[in-house]
């Protein structure tokens, strides 16, 4: 909602019932909320709200979005939790931007430590207001009213919770000063509760944005640039448009088709004749890391104390070593798609994103149009793993649809996604160290160039240290991706603290043990290490053990790989992986996000890297570009440590962080040969 | 050009005017409205786009059209019996065997494929016939999980 008039409107549309606003304070809303811009002076904003409905559905009102997280689930768990209904009499409204408040965008594993305590402050406000309503009109002690499961009872009598407001629209706001049920007393959140909408994807019934059909649709293609940077010489649309039925828009570089079917789209694309002026001498993969060190900036610091030249000079040995990360592409199995359809002034776009409302001010930017105007719906999306902030894809369907006069529905090609996306940073990280021979660390420096910090701070308690991000050039357009640089990072920490453990004759989990102080990342380390059976036997020949830990995003964790290598290819044999992320909201769908992330690292962590020549992409295709499938997956065991005390931290990207440099370390053990490069066996 | 004007799809005769090099993908979704078979790669690699031909399991997305005629089409959609799911969906749920779901009407289709040929897989058995089958969430050994209970509980 964009203005108090238009919470208004809504507020009015929604009808009778009972209304919860979730006000945060600015500060959060830069978060959560919605996104200070100037001339905005109000000082709150509503994050969230639930209304519950006359008939007794209870609505709940998010701008989040379900990319397969589950948040879908976790949050109604939320909500029936501090509401005392059932979670199956819950709606959650999600990600459509005329219904719900502004949300900055799904990511970040946000979700479940701020927007999950909103809805839960939301649901109990609208208990207690029910109790309220009761007590008055029952004339009975508020004490003696109580609303469980989906019933107001007390005094001998029973109403449901749509009964009570007879017509009349009761709206509380709330702010911070609610009180949440503990999690020690949780009976629904804490709950392995399937999936809400698990039997529409099993029956092939949930409408991706990519399913949607609207009348009279239309089906576009765009035309693309032989390389990054190429730009139109010259351009011929005389065939294409001999195709009955097919539109040609041209509009500067953005060249595209439409027609009545996708069949007669691409016919059109491949029948239009363009040449382009490309720009030589793009960097090419094999000069990447060097390219990043050239064009790196001064950078800055993310985590210093002490002084790194005492550290060193503490020392009894130093080390200098260098890691390096390949681009990786999410490759969601849903790519990039979009339908979009006008009405006078007034777009419609559904889309698979992560940020709606980020992706409805791209379209205000490139239509020139005011937001007002502008609805995103985000339809629960075929995956997104960071990928998929970007609204590209609705901008081009909603160009093509404006111009062709009706409803067009892109959906960006398999190669179109690998190629116009973007991609995973890649980075080189350098790491120096000075240890005593007693195993105790007296200097780390750190050093991440251009793929990021996230997750290069250290839980260790190493007197001196310096870690540092510098910026550079990116030959290819990158962004964010699931735990995003924290991947990169755990994985030169991690094989580092091998690489020094070696040097002092230590084992990796010991010499570990010797530098940490941390509570919670020595316990997620024993949890692992004992599941896995660390120290109790040593690996066959061929095969070796490896270990690593980590923290990022409020959740830590342990992870110990087996791993098998026969001619000199690597096998990841079995996984053992420890996560705490404060109490748990749902051990299952955790267990699932864990398992999950171990598979999908492999991809990073073994085989996939995107290969580039002169401004272009060298394996844009499932067939080239290698991730993981069925055969590649070892034995995973997912150990969870609930701590009920502490408060829940998304979990989504974090335990994606330890498998390549447990396996690193591992492959170390098997073979005497230490990689240094993501990915390990290409 | 010749073209497909009929198809036989979940047990139904569909009226259709396709060319018949069209994939049989793309009739299926477009023309028919049976959006539960996906695109995810355009070549065949993911296992998206999954459907049976007479019972066995084929990549609708490199498959004109021409190719299904007169035979017998199952999607997604046909699975279920009398509003029953088929075995291998239920197991499917009770594993928890998905995350965004994308790749799930294909990953059953190939299971139920898989069901007909082998009526007892094995883990590893189950990973060779699936191994076309791509889950970018790493769902795989909750799918290996669900394959094996449906393949019991048809036996039992």
């Amino acid at each position: 909602m964009t203005s108090e008039l238009t919470r208004r409107d809504f507020l009015s549309a929604l009808g009778g019932g009972v209304v919860v606003l979730c006000v945060v304070e600015a500060a959060d809303a830069q978060e959560s909320g919605r996104r200070a811009r100037r001339g905005d002076a109000q000082p709150q904003e509503i994050s969230a709200w639930l209304h519950i409905g006359e008939d007794g559905v209870v609505t709940a009102y998010t701008g989040k979005t379900e990319v397969g997280q589950n948040i879908r689930t976790s949050l109604s768990q939320a909500v029936a939790e501090e509401l005392h209904v059932p979670v199956g009499s819950i709606r959650m409204l999600m990600a459509d931007t005329d219904l719900v408040p502004y949300d900055m965008g799904t990511f970040g594993s946000r979700t479940t430590p701020t927007m999950a305590p909103q809805l839960r402050k939301a649901a109990a406000a609208a208990r207690e207001a029910l109790i309220d309503l009761a007590a008055s009109q029952w004339n009975a002690d508020r004490a003696a009213v109580q609303v469980w499961d989906g019933k107001i009872t007390g005094t001998g009598r029973s109403a449901g919770l749509g009964e009570l407001t007879h017509g009349q629209q009761l709206v509380r706001k709330i702010g911070p000063e609610v009180t949440l049920t503990p999690a020690t007393e949780w009976k629904i959140a804490g709950q392995s509760i399937p999936k809400v909408d698990g039997r529409d994807l099993v029956t092939g019934k949930h409408r991706y944005s990519s399913d949607v059909q609207r009348e009279g649709m239309l089906h576009g293609k765009v035309l693309r640039p032989v390389a990054y940077g190429a730009k139109l010489a010259s351009f011929d649309d005389a065939g294409a448009k001999q195709i009955p039925g097919v539109t040609v828009v041209r509009e500067g570089e953005f060249a595209a088709v439409a027609a009545p079917d996708a069949e007669s789209a691409e016919k059109a694309l491949s029948a239009l004749k363009a040449q382009w002026k490309t720009e030589e001498g793009q960097p090419s993969d094999s000069q990447l890391f060097a390219y990043l060190k050239a064009n790196a900036e001064a950078g800055e610091d993310r985590q210093a104390h002490g002084s790194i030249e005492q550290g060193m000079a503490d020392a009894e040995r130093k080390l200098s070593q260098s890691y390096t990360v390949a681009y990786i592409a999410h490759t969601p199995l849903e790519p990039r798609a979009a339908v979009a359809e006008w009405a006078g002034d007034k777009l419609t776009v559904w889309t698979g994103t992560q940020r709606p409302f980020g992706v409805r001010e791209e379209l205000a930017g490139a239509f020139g149009i005011p937001q007002e105007r502008i609805r995103v719906i985000v339809p629960d999306t075929g995956s997104g793993y960071g990928g998929k902030h970007s609204g590209e894809c609705a901008i081009e369907a909603a160009r093509l649809a404006k111009f062709a006069g009706k409803p067009v529905k892109l959906v960006w090609t398999r190669e179109e996604e690998f190629k116009w996306g973007y991609v995973r940073p890649a980075g080189v990280i350098e790491i120096t160290s000075g240890v005593r021979n007693d195993g105790r660390i007296t200097a780390w420096e750190f050093h991440n160039y251009n793929s990021g910090s996230s997750g290069a701070q250290i839980t260790y308690d190493i007197p001196n240290h310096r870690i540092m991000f510098h910026p550079s050039k990116s030959p290819l357009k990158q962004g964010s991706y699931r735990g995003l640089a924290a991947t990169a990072n755990h994985f030169a920490r991690e094989s580092h603290m091998d690489e020094i453990a070696q040097s002092v004759n230590l084992d990796p989990l010991e010499f570990r043990l010797r530098n940490l102080k941390d509570e919670r990342q020595r316990a997620v380390l024993m949890a692992a290490a004992e599941k896995f059976g660390w120290g109790k036997q040593k690996a066959a020949e061929g095969r070796g053990f490896g270990l690593a830990i980590g923290f990022e995003k409020g959740s830590y964790l342990a992870a110990c790989a087996e791993v098998a290598v026969e001619g000199g290819r690597p096998k990841i044999v079995r996984v053992v992986e420890s996560f705490e992320c404060g109490a748990v909201v749902n051990p299952d769908h955790l267990r699932n996000q864990i398992e999950g992330s171990i598979v999908m690292a492999i991809g990073g962590a073994l085989f996939e890297q995107i290969r580039f020549e002169n401004g272009r992409m060298v394996n844009p295709r499932l067939s080239q570009y290698r991730v993981p499938r069925f055969s590649d997956i070892p034995l995973i065991e997912a150990v969870l440590v609930d701590r009920k005390d502490l408060p829940s931290a998304g979990a989504g990207e974090t335990p994606i962080v330890g498998l390549a440099p447990a396996v690193a370390n591992a492959i170390f053990q098997a073979t005497g040969k230490r990689p240094r490069s993501l990915p390990m066996a290409v | 050009m010749p073209r497909v004007t009929e198809l036989n799809v979940n047990g139904a005769a569909r009226r259709v005017n396709a060319s018949s090099e069209r994939s049989l993908l793309s009739v299926l979704r477009d023309d028919l409205d049976l959006t539960g078979a996906k695109y995810g790669c355009g070549e065949g690699q993911c296992g998206a786009c999954t459907v049976l031909l007479e019972g066995e399991a084929v990549r609708s997305c490199i498959t004109p059209v021409s190719r299904a005629a007169g035979k017998r089409i199952t999607t997604i959609e046909g699975l279920e019996n009398d509003g029953r799911l088929h075995p291998l969906q239920e197991a499917f749920l009770e594993t928890g065997a998905m995350q965004c779901g994308y790749c799930t009407p294909g990953m059953i289709m190939s299971g139920v494929s898989l069901l007909s040929k082998s009526a007892h897989p094995s883990e590893s058995e189950i990973a060779h016939g699936m191994q076309g089958n791509v889950c970018r969430c790493g769902t795989y050994p909750r799918i290996v999980a669900a394959v094996r209970i449906a393949a019991k509980r048809r036996a039992s």
